[in-house]
């Protein structure tokens, strides 16, 4: 029997997402009554390393948190230390952190839209069975990486956890030449991902919408990506030094990971692509802007299995930052800037693929870090994902446990949530007793 | 001077060095780069590329595409385990193994393998070492058992190496 009042739901062990975790849904005389994502995976030490490490190493050792978004955390790193330090980097140096962002965008986006999420939307089991049937698709995606990872190489100095990036910039800097190459390779991608976004658009999307307060960054003139001012729908504004005034961690015991909120509020709060564009969309380039038009999105974007409309606009936006970084590129006198440690505590913030990455370190006089915080945007979303299924589910109790299971699933990918960061994923519990 | 065939041999170490025995990959990776630059096979390096990968298909499928041979090192979760067990797989043409290698991702070489036969990206021939991990949580170094098995599976892994440039040459004779 299908149409049962009373039922449990149990997922252990999701695939298609970053990382291990479950879930967990009761269901009691037709209603949803608990929904839980728990991530089992032990605590991570990450904060507990850095203590005691000189202020030059968090950028290298934080960027293995995460084979997906290093480049966010070694962004949001640098630039922690480099207000503890009192130095700012010069415009050339800003920009090239921004290019070699672009290409972790393009990357991430890139995976999560061609082998984790578009299957969901064409029937397929996973990226695998969608290859066999949409070679040139899958081909489409894999192009884009292989494009994003070539920036990376040539401005990190590798794909996978960059080796260039330093406290005050990088160790050497490219020269016009070696990014000149990059440009037609860019080119290239510009079509490529101006057909993703088209071919998303077309897919089904259930009729579904969030509520969330949206946080993101925001940087006036160009679409948020290496760093910004904090903004939310709900009037928030604040600076990076402020991030804990404004949002507060708590324990829950399902889940390894930490749970945020905004202070002051009584609802979860959301970051990520929806929040972004949302808030900020007004800012995207010429191209990424067009295509989210032809693609129906208006200025902000609420049903969160659109969101893979947004990653596709959002990879245009990257393929044409990163021809206009390369377009205008001066190499720098110098690939860094110095910076003298001194005591003090120092912010940083970036948005990561999935959303607001916030880092806070506190330094001695030596240079020494005595504390570190991490809030990666995953941990941030968990009470959303939680909320968003609970109304997901409570919609879709006449669907068979294996359908309302698959739902779940795809329901929780629209996040694509990363556990790696926020602590590994997932196993769905559907409790109907 | 090199030859072409000798370009298209690639060891790929699969793993997080920050996630204790994940990090086998990158440490056989490390040994066979020392040897290659130093050792009695000093200048082969040029005709093999070590690639160092998370384990993410696309990169390991954009890795092997149009070698003769790619190897393959990865940690693996065992139940019950045997840590520092080491299983080598010979994946043959139209062979699609499944299970997931250790990563901080949904997908891994069995995802990779499946997509690159699916897309026709497959080298001409893959051979997957696979260590039974002891320990895959956050931290640096291998354990003993899995750190003991580090020098005979990278010498495994340069005799593969070798056996195939060594065929490479003998076809261009």
């Amino acid at each position: 029997m299908t149409h049962r009042g009373d039922r449990t739901l149990a997922v252990a062990g999701l695939a298609r997402v970053e990382g291990e975790g479950a879930m967990y849904v009761r269901v009691g005389g037709g209603r949803v009554e608990e929904v839980r994502l728990e991530i089992y995976e032990p605590p991570r030490f990450f904060e507990a390393f850095l203590a005691g490490r000189s202020y030059t190493e968090p950028p290298d050792i934080t960027a293995r948190i995460c084979g997906i978004c290093p480049v966010a955390y070694q962004t949001s790193a640098c630039q922690a230390i480099e207000e503890a330090c009192g130095v700012s980097i010069p415009p050339p140096l800003a920009g090239l952190r921004r290019l070699l962002y672009c290409g972790e965008w393009i990357s991430s986006h890139a995976l999560h839209i061609y082998m984790l999420h578009a299957p969901d939307f064409l029937g397929y089991p996973g990226a695998v069975e969608l290859a066999r049937d949409h070679r040139e698709i899958v081909e489409r995606g894999l192009s884009l990486r292989r494009v994003a990872n070539a920036l990376m190489e040539v401005v990190g100095g590798r794909s996978v956890h960059p080796v260039n990036v330093r406290v005050g910039g990088f160790y050497r800097a490219p020269s016009a030449a070696d990014l000149a190459p990059l440009a037609g390779q860019l080119r290239q991608a510009l079509d490529l991902a101006v057909d993703t976004v088209r071919w998303v658009a077309g897919f089904d999307f259930p009729d579904f919408t969030c509520d969330h307060e949206l946080l993101a960054l925001r940087q006036p003139g160009s679409y948020p990506i290496e760093r910004g001012t904090l903004v939310s729908s709900g009037g928030l504004e604040f600076p990076a030094a402020d991030f804990e005034q404004h949002v507060i961690e708590e324990q829950v015991p399902h889940s390894t990971a930490l749970h945020a909120r905004l202070a002051g509020r009584d609802g979860s709060y959301l970051t990520g692509p929806l929040a972004r564009y949302t808030l900020n969309s007004r800012w995207l380039p010429p191209a990424a802007a067009e295509a989210a038009r032809e693609a129906g999105l208006g200025p902000g974007c609420r049903n969160p299995f659109q969101s893979i409309i947004v990653r596709a606009v959002e990879i245009v936006c990257a393929v044409e930052e990163a021809l206009r970084l390369i377009d205008g590129y001066q190499e720098p006198a110098s690939p860094f800037v110095a910076a003298a440690p001194r005591a003090g505590i120092g912010h940083g913030v970036s948005e990561a693929p999935r959303g607001v990455l916030y880092h806070r370190y506190e330094l001695d006089s030596g240079g020494i870090v005595r504390s570190a915080r991490i809030v990666p945007p995953t941990s941030q979303n968990q009470a959303a994902i939680q909320g968003d299924l609970r109304g997901f589910v409570q919609d879709r109790l006449d669907l068979d446990d294996e359908r309302l299971t698959r739902a779940c699933e795809q329901a929780i990918r629209n996040y694509d949530p990363c556990i790696s960061c926020a602590t590994h994923f997932l196993t769905l519990d559907v409790d109907r007793a | 001077m090199t030859g072409a065939g000798e370009r298209r041999v690639v060891v790929i170490g699969v793993g997080n060095e920050f996630r204790r025995d994940d990090g086998i990959g990158p440490e056989v990776l490390s040994r066979l780069r020392e040897h290659l630059a130093a050792g009695p096979d000093a200048g082969a390096g040029t005709t093999v590329r070590l690639v160092h990968t998370d384990g993410e298909p696309a990169d390991m499928i954009e890795a092997w595409t149009g070698a003769s041979l790619a190897v393959v090192v990865d940690a693996v979760v065992a139940d019950p385990p045997c840590p520092g067990r080491v299983h080598r797989i010979a994946v043959g043409p139209g062979e699609v193994p499944g299970g997931h290698g250790v990563s901080s991702h949904g997908l891994g070489v069995g995802e990779a393998i499946g997509l690159a036969a699916a897309l026709g990206r497959m080298p001409d021939h893959l051979v997957v070492h696979a260590v039974e991990a002891g320990d895959v949580g956050h931290g640096v170094g291998l354990t003993p058992a899995v750190s003991a098995v580090a020098a005979s599976l990278t010498g495994a892994v340069l005799r593969e190496v070798q056996a195939a440039l060594g065929q490479s040459r003998a076809q261009r004779r």
